[in-house]
């Protein structure tokens, strides 16, 4: 099986199979490593079609459709946070989905990843707590929709749903908590996550502004409460819509408190 | 001195041994910054309008929010360029420097087809290795041009043009709304539609829209045209880190006032006497 | 893994009121492992001018040499220093040069030109200018340095101030990266000298 290589434009140079002879370029050959919208680019990290011949195109089931989600949560609040942009390669096929689903009344779930596993996760996670509900007459417990979606992501070990989670929402105590995990349901019970596209621009902003890891012991100052909390993950989100073309439009918000959970939605650029 | 130093001119290849066993043995090469772009231009009675995004991406990340895609070729010749983002900077550059040089022995005011024959042909030698996508527009001593240059040297020259990832996109709303014999304005309207279309509707444009109007009479370059992508919310607080908030390792601050001897002055050109380029 | 992030090592620069400063982590690895924590990336090239680069430390130390080189020739035959903006065209055309066998590295350069006005720009390995008047950033964390500069930053700081912001905008992106970090240094160049702090961040 000939499988194509990535040409190596920057290198300026046809690829050359070991012990072959350098060879011009072909039809099938030219294919830019960093164009999104390539088709039969092994090297892309957005999960395209993979050639397995000159023309042929094995079916791929997997792809990314982008999106940041985000979960803080405090002493007594949880703040999850999803954008709506639904994108595939260079274009948006829609500005306006829901990524972010309230489970509870004290737990709220947002995921990134591929578009039809998170409505497909999403609605098997309803019928779940659901069926819980009538069969022991009160709402699943923060802690027990964890090791749920734990165990449902796992289950699924060999053929995954292609999202990634943050929960958050308040436990039995009464205290906020965050919980994120990756597609095949390891997870850990944390402060401050995010999750997707926007992942590596955000996480170090919550590390260092909901933690403070980088600052003197004797300078750290108070806990956030619920309102910086929510301007903090609006501000960040806001920052990762400048930056990452997957990550835009509209954000919803939810913050979860002992009163319930609130929905609040915010704009972020559009282009 | 080797190629590594004084090169007298062109490319060097020294490292490319090197980087191809690197390659073989692996390390994927690097990415080049992009510009995944809308550019356009249209032809409009006596004279053209250019116009582009301000995006420059590294794969899904946004490395430029307010770059300037529409270089400067000669006074009144302007270019767009789409593609890997060094290409284009120093194609351009390139080839305007040998239009002026050009315009100087030949006592003539550069002309649009001149550039494009200069661009194709670089282009062409370079077998598409350069990958660089031009919207290529100016007035010259025949009127008003509007081409585009593709990668691999072939041009076209029609009224209203499109390059880039965006180009789809704009070239619909050019599709739908050119008319001929046009207005500056309605010729400006209708090229900020067009970069708008890509801004919004590719993920690879974004930004402001920058425009560039050319008539006989000279050029206005109109950086950010349309800034319909500023950013929305800034936390009202900010981030004050309070001094000594970073650790610092004891003892390891140092100062170092400036050395004695001489400084940055300043430039000044001499008085010279200008050139009678002129057709 | 690109050749890029062979070594790792990442650099970022920002503007302040009539200072700048540019920092950058002290990490040499091969790959996962690593081999020094006492690397430099930083250089000075004069007393209002600093270069800093990341990728591939081969090309890093040859390219320090190179451009001594060059600004030395430059200072003897013009009698004067080189001003920021010169330079990056030196640094860019330099690179363009090797288009098509590049040198594995991304330059960022910060300094103050003659009026003492900040001057920063980020190249990437073909030498394509990015002209800043807030930040620029390179390296193995450019991403999550872009993040924590587009949130923290805002203009025009003090210098004190401006240490603050770069250090932490730094070292909140380095703990998030496994192949840059091990200490990192910071230079404040202002009009009346450099200073320069050694950060004590994680060693790990």
């Amino acid at each position: 099986m000939s499988v194509l290589r990535p040409n190596a434009s920057v290198m300026g140079l046809p690829y050359t199979a070991p012990g072959n002879a350098p060879r011009g370029f072909t039809l099938g050959e030219h294919v830019d490593p960093e164009d999104p919208l390539e088709v039969g680019n092994s090297s892309n990290p957005h999960g395209k079609p993979r050639a397995i011949g000159p023309m042929g195109r094995r079916f791929q089931p997997y792809k990314n459709n982008g999106g940041t989600v985000v979960a803080v949560s405090g002493k007594d609040y949880s703040v999850i946070a999803s954008d709506t942009r639904l994108g595939s390669g260079y274009s948006v096929p829609s500005r306006n989905v829901s990524r972010i689903i309230k489970l509870t009344d004290k737990c709220v779930l947002a995921s990134s990843g591929m578009q039809s596993d998170i409505a497909v996760l999403h609605k098997v996670l309803r019928i779940r707590l659901t069926q819980y509900q009538y069969a022991h007459h009160q709402e699943m417990s923060l802690t027990a929709i964890s090791q749920m979606l734990s165990t449902m992501l796992y289950y699924r070990r060999f053929q995954p749903y292609y999202t990634f989670n943050v929960l958050g929402g308040i436990d039995a105590e009464g205290h906020g908590w965050s919980y994120s995990y990756d597609a095949i349901g390891s997870h850990e019970k944390v402060r401050a996550v995010c999750s997707g596209t926007g992942q590596n621009l955000l996480q170090p902003i919550l590390d260092n502004q909901v933690e403070f890891r980088q600052t003197a012991p004797e300078k750290k100052p108070e806990e956030l409460s619920l309102e910086p909390c929510v301007e903090l993950v609006k501000d960040a989100f806001t920052s990762a819509g400048e930056r990452d073309i997957y990550t835009g439009d509209i954000v919803e918000l939810a913050k979860v408190t002992a009163k319930g959970v609130e929905i609040e939605k915010f704009e972020l650029r559009s282009d | 001195m080797t190629s590594s130093g004084n090169a007298p001119g062109g490319f060097s290849f020294d490292n490319v041994i090197r980087n191809s066993m690197l390659q073989q043995k692996g390390y994927a090469p690097p990415t080049a910054r992009k510009t995944g772009t809308t550019i356009a231009g249209v032809v409009f009675s006596g004279g053209v309008v250019l116009g582009a995004d301000t995006r420059a991406t590294s794969g899904p990340t946004v490395f430029e929010k307010n770059c300037q895609k529409i270089h400067y070729i000669a006074d009144s010749i302007m270019c767009c360029g789409a593609g890997t983002a060094a290409d284009t900077d120093a194609t351009t550059q390139l080839i305007s420097s040998q239009l002026a040089l050009h315009s100087l022995a030949t006592r003539r005011a550069p002309r649009v087809a001149t550039a494009l024959n200069m661009l194709k042909q670089m282009l062409f030698r370079y077998q598409g290795h350069i990958s660089a996508a031009l919207v290529l527009g100016g007035v010259d001593f025949h009127g008003p041009h509007l081409y585009t240059v593709y990668p691999h040297g072939s041009t076209d020259r029609l009224p209203y043009v499109t390059m880039g990832s965006g180009s789809l996109a704009a070239m619909a709303v050019f599709e739908s709304k050119y008319k001929e014999d046009m207005t500056a304005d309605e010729a400006k309207q209708l090229v900020y539609e067009g970069i708008s279309a890509g801004i919004f509707n590719d993920l690879g444009s974004g930004g402001n829209v920058d425009l560039c109007i050319i008539t006989k009479e000279g050029k206005e370059l109109i950086r950010g045209y349309a800034k319909e992508n500023e950013r929305k919310y800034r936390r009202p607080a900010g981030y004050i880190f309070p001094h000594g908030a970073t650790p610092v390792i004891a003892g390891s601050e140092q100062f170092k006032g400036p050395e004695k001897g001489f400084s940055v002055v300043a430039e000044v050109a001499p008085a010279q006497d200008t050139m009678d380029v002129s057709a | 893994m690109s050749i890029l992030e062979y070594n790792g090592g990442c650099v970022i620069a920002m503007a302040g009121k009539d200072c700048v400063a540019i920092a950058s982590d002290h990490r040499l690895g091969v790959q996962l492992t690593t081999v020094a924590m006492d690397a430099t990336r930083i250089f000075p090239m004069h007393d209002k001018l600093y270069l800093g680069l990341t990728g591939l430390m081969t090309d890093i130390t040859t390219l320090d040499q190179l451009f001594r080189f060059r600004l030395e020739m430059y200072e003897m035959r013009e009698n004067r220093k080189i001003k920021p903006k010169t330079f990056s065209n030196l640094v860019s055309s330099t690179l363009y040069g090797k288009r098509f066998g590049p040198y594995f590295s991304e330059p960022v350069i910060a300094g103050l030109d003659k009026d003492n006005k900040p001057f920063l720009c980020s190249m990437d390995l073909l030498g394509c200018i990015a002209e800043a008047d807030d930040f620029a950033v390179a390296g193995t964390c450019a991403e999550s340095l872009l993040g924590t500069c587009e949130t923290f930053y805002r203009p025009n700081l003090e210098p004190e101030d401006l240490f603050e912001t770069v250090s932490q905008s730094l070292l909140a992106a380095l703990d998030r990266d496994c192949i840059s970090g091990w200490g990192a240094v910071v230079h404040i160049i202002t009009k009346d000298g450099v200073t320069t702090r050694e950060l004590d961040g994680r060693m790990d």
